[in-house]
């Protein structure tokens, strides 16, 4: 029974750190897919998180945050599309470059708006948050044996945004593959030449797949900001959209594997907080340093051995120019 | 057509100027001139830091004298900021935290004339001032507290970066609640093994859910603003946290059982005050219940939470170990 409700709450500890992962990591595929390399995945974050934070904290209202939130990544990922597929420029420095001026502007604007040293203002009203929904029995569940606990700790109670993370992954597969805007989306970025000579617009599609991307790092940046904490704070993504990226990765450009990968790095996450002070058996009490390192380790030695070739969408990272 | 030279010429003419009366003015400014550099997690992280600018605060209402001050957010800008400070006419400077401890050391000896108070941490020069706080003393009696109040007989302690500091706060608080409960069990994590373990407020938030999900009721946080989100999830599972450094029970009116209070505002505000009327000086200081440099914060926002009998018997604690009868062991790093 010990055991059992140590893997319930150790799998719902993973829920919650694999979201916004999952959500950055999605936003990427959709992105990558398309050609365009997304290294802005961590900036749209942020900036997402700081406006969702700020506006939900003036107005009271966590919807208007999601808004402001995805409105900011929207706006963030057409400035990198129009650097990047408008006029060619290259998708890496661009990425960065957003990444880099949101880390600065955020804390910037926050420090002249709330005077707090770059903060928001704590979110504690009700409906400035997102905050966990109660499934109907969950409360009885949790006193009942066997099933009881997984519905109520990681079926029930965990807030909207990680269902619609957990609905993604089924609906990023059918677009994809299922679609006639998946199909596309895929071919423009293996084979752009291709989708031009049937006479569709290949930047078309590529804004299309960027904004895509904006919209769902909007809803990753409000989730950190409003959901998972209460208020933005300097450097709140802690390079939670390079790991989504290197989820994505090793999910191999595909839905379903890349939420395998998000799950993996969020359950060796979760696993290192709560094995920290834990005598294991033979070994005893690990050092703390060790075990805050080991999601990394684990990372490096299951990319390094098992995941086998990676092959990257053809055409990524290539602005399109007809003339080649 | 773009402005002429003789705009430039102008407007270089007026920056020198500018220039030249600013260091005039600078140079006739009232001779004590005090400044002060943050810690990480930053001036407004409702803890540490925000405790250090209230001191700072104070003194400037109480003389009028404005204070310099600066926030790092990489680690190479302390000895920059130091230097620059000491470079630019400033009197005393206090460095808020351990981790300026040899940025200290470095710039204190190239401005002897400069005064320097170092908290947190121990700097030993001529001109140098260290001030530490036996926080395990403070801690001892939120333990005894969260003990009183545990009904699961599991408590939980977050801290922030790993460092022996947070180690003294995490034994104080060990042996607190096993003064009071032999049998208590308290839940022990650390955010992160660099300084932006002070400022996670996610992983706080996580590390406390973890924590509630194995049955602690209770949590006490030392770890600057990523305990912000150690309060928050506090709140959230409707369970109670203990603050840290400043007085936070007012974060969360009534969800918040204490705060291990650490008096580094008085701490800051008797430095500049001393340094300007001449009785600062330089050496070690340390800090404890008994010079009421740190405690446990009891006022309206808990007061329903601390019973009559909870407050007598931390009192009593907090008396016996002022005059010696329980000695609180205090955390030595190997």
């Amino acid at each position: 029974m010990e055991t059992y409700t140590l893997i319930v709450l150790l799998l719902a500890a993973t829920i919650r750190v694999a979201t916004p992962l999952l959500l950055a990591a999605i936003a990427g595929l959709f992105s990558e897919r398309a050609g365009v390399i997304d290294l802005g995945l961590e900036g749209k974050m942020l900036g997402a998180a700081f406006a969702a934070a700020a506006v939900s904290a003036t107005t009271g209202s966590v919807w208007f945050g999601l808004g402001a939130g995805i409105a900011t990544a929207v706006f963030l990922a057409l400035l990198i599309g129009f650097a990047c597929i408008t006029h060619k420029g290259n998708q890496v420095v661009a990425g960065m470059a957003v990444t880099i001026m949101v880390v600065g502007l955020g804390p910037t604007l926050g420090l002249a708006w709330f005077g707090l040293g770059g903060q928001t203002p704590q979110l504690d009203g009700a409906g400035q948050r997102f905050t966990g929904i109660a499934w109907p029995g969950a409360a009885a569940a949790k006193e009942m044996p066997f099933p009881g606990l997984l519905y109520s700790e990681l079926l029930s109670g965990q807030n909207l945004i990680v269902y619609f993370a957990a609905a993604l992954v089924p609906l990023s597969a059918w677009i994809f593959y299922r679609t006639r805007f998946g199909l596309r989306l895929r071919a423009v970025g293996e084979n752009p030449h291709a989708v031009d000579t049937a006479g569709i617009s290949v930047n078309g599609l590529r804004y299309q797949a960027v904004i895509i991307s904006g919209v769902l790092c909007g809803v990753a940046g409000t989730y950190l900001s409003t959901a998972a904490s209460s208020g933005f704070v300097r450097d709140m993504t802690a390079g939670k959209g390079y790991l989504a990226l290197a989820a994505l990765i090793f999910g191999k450009w595909k839905p379903v594997p890349t939420l395998g990968a998000c799950l993996l790095f969020a359950f060796t996450d979760a696993l290192a907080t709560r094995l920290q002070g834990v005598a294991l058996p033979v070994v005893g009490v690990i050092p703390v340093q060790f075990i805050l390192a080991l999601p990394y380790v684990l990372t490096v030695l299951l990319l390094a051995g098992f995941v086998g070739k990676a092959v990257a969408p053809r055409a990524i990272g290539v602005p399109y120019s007809k003339e080649k | 057509m773009f402005p002429s030279h003789a705009f430039l010429r102008f407007a270089a003419l007026a920056f020198c100027a500018a220039a030249f009366f600013a260091s005039r003015v600078f140079a006739a400014a009232p001779a004590f001139a005090p400044a002060i550099v943050y810690d990480f997690g930053g001036k407004f992280d409702r803890s540490f830091n925000q405790s250090a600018s209230e001191g700072a605060e104070k003194f400037k209402k109480e003389t009028g004298i404005a204070f310099r001050e600066f926030e790092i957010s990489n680690p190479a800008q302390r000895e920059q900021a130091l230097t620059q400070l000491a470079r630019r006419g400033a009197t005393i400077i206090v460095a808020v935290g351990f981790t300026q401890a040899s940025a200290v050391e470095k710039v204190a000896k190239q401005f002897p004339a400069v005064k320097f108070t170092i908290i947190d941490a121990t700097v030993d020069l001529p001109n140098v001032q260290s001030v530490n706080f036996r926080e395990q003393e403070s801690s001892f009696l939120c333990g005894m507290a969260a003990a009183l109040v545990s009904k699961s007989g599991k408590i939980g302690f977050v801290g922030g970066m790993d460092i022996p500091l947070i180690r003294k706060f995490a034994l104080g608080y060990v042996e607190g609640a096993k003064f009071v409960n032999p049998k208590i069990e308290v839940l022990q994590n650390m955010t992160g093994t660099t300084p932006a373990a002070w400022g996670d407020p996610t992983k706080g938030a996580e590390l406390a859910k973890s924590q509630f999900g194995r049955g602690a009721d209770v949590i006490f946080h030392a770890a600057g603003a990523t305990g912000i989100g150690v309060m928050q999830a506090a709140k959230d599972a409707g369970k109670l946290s203990i603050g840290c450094d400043s007085n936070q029970n007012y974060l969360h009116s009534g969800g918040v059982l204490t705060s291990a209070v650490k008096a580094v505002n008085v701490a800051v505000h008797k430095t500049f005050l001393g340094a300007k009327n001449g009785s600062w000086k330089s050496g070690v200081i340390a800090l404890g219940l008994a010079e009421d440099g740190v405690g446990y914060a009891l006022d309206e926002h808990n007061r329903k939470l601390i019973t009559p009998e909870i407050e007598a018997r931390l009192n009593q604690t907090r008396a016996d170990i002022v005059s010696g009868k329980i000695k609180v062991s205090e955390y030595k790093a190997q």
